[in-house]
């Protein structure tokens, strides 16, 4: 069961970056980083399974894969700026980490803002057409 | 993915404390400091590399190009 691994692996790293701590706090926010990326590499064959699951049910629908491209590409963006925004919380800097996530929702902005000019594009249409 | 790096964390930061501390009774805080800085350098060459892998599994799983 992958469940109890990554929860061995998150309950060790804790400890570890507890005792780390007392002495080399900079030390222990490596720690946390280290576990967060060792359990991301894990879960990470599994999701990109589904998600080519996905993109092939879009092509099959013959949606436009413009959009859930961009969804994907939204999820990325939010997950690397929550990662790195939660650690400069966990060091104690939580001003950086509130910067950190305003650009990533800048960038996630600009990447939907083709998706809202062809919503506004086909609103336009029906109501030429009515 | 390993969970070796993590432990050899652990060891990094274990050892740089004891020869710290060492250090300290000595009466060598200059090179305390020395040790302490190198520590953190190597862990951070280390966790630099991890860093990398994940940015590139991102970009890759999610088409971030």
């Amino acid at each position: 069961m992958d469940i109890f691994q990554i929860v061995s692996i998150g309950i060790v790293a804790t400890i570890i970056a507890l005792i780390i701590r007392q002495e080399h706090p900079e030390l222990a926010i490596l720690v946390s980083i280290t576990a967060g990326i060792i359990i991301f590499t894990f879960i990470i064959g599994k999701f990109s399974a589904n998600i080519n699951v996905i993109i092939s049910m879009v092509n099959q629908s013959r949606i436009d894969s413009l959009y859930v491209m961009t969804v994907f590409k939204v999820i990325g963006i939010a997950y690397i700026a929550e990662f790195a925004s939660q650690i400069c919380k966990d060091a104690g800097e939580e001003a950086i980490g509130k910067k950190i996530e305003l650009g990533g929702k800048i960038i996630i902005m600009n990447l939907a803002i083709p998706i809202l000019t062809a919503l506004m594009g086909i609103i336009v249409d029906i109501l030429n057409n009515v | 993915m390993n969970i070796d790096i993590l432990f050899k964390i652990a060891a990094i930061g274990i050892l740089v404390t004891v020869l710290n501390q060492v250090l300290v009774k000595a009466g060598r805080e200059e090179i305390a400091m020395m040790v302490t800085l190198s520590g953190i350098v190597i862990v951070l060459l280390m966790v630099v590399n991890l860093i990398n892998n994940l940015f590139t599994n991102v970009k890759s799983i999610f088409q971030l190009y």
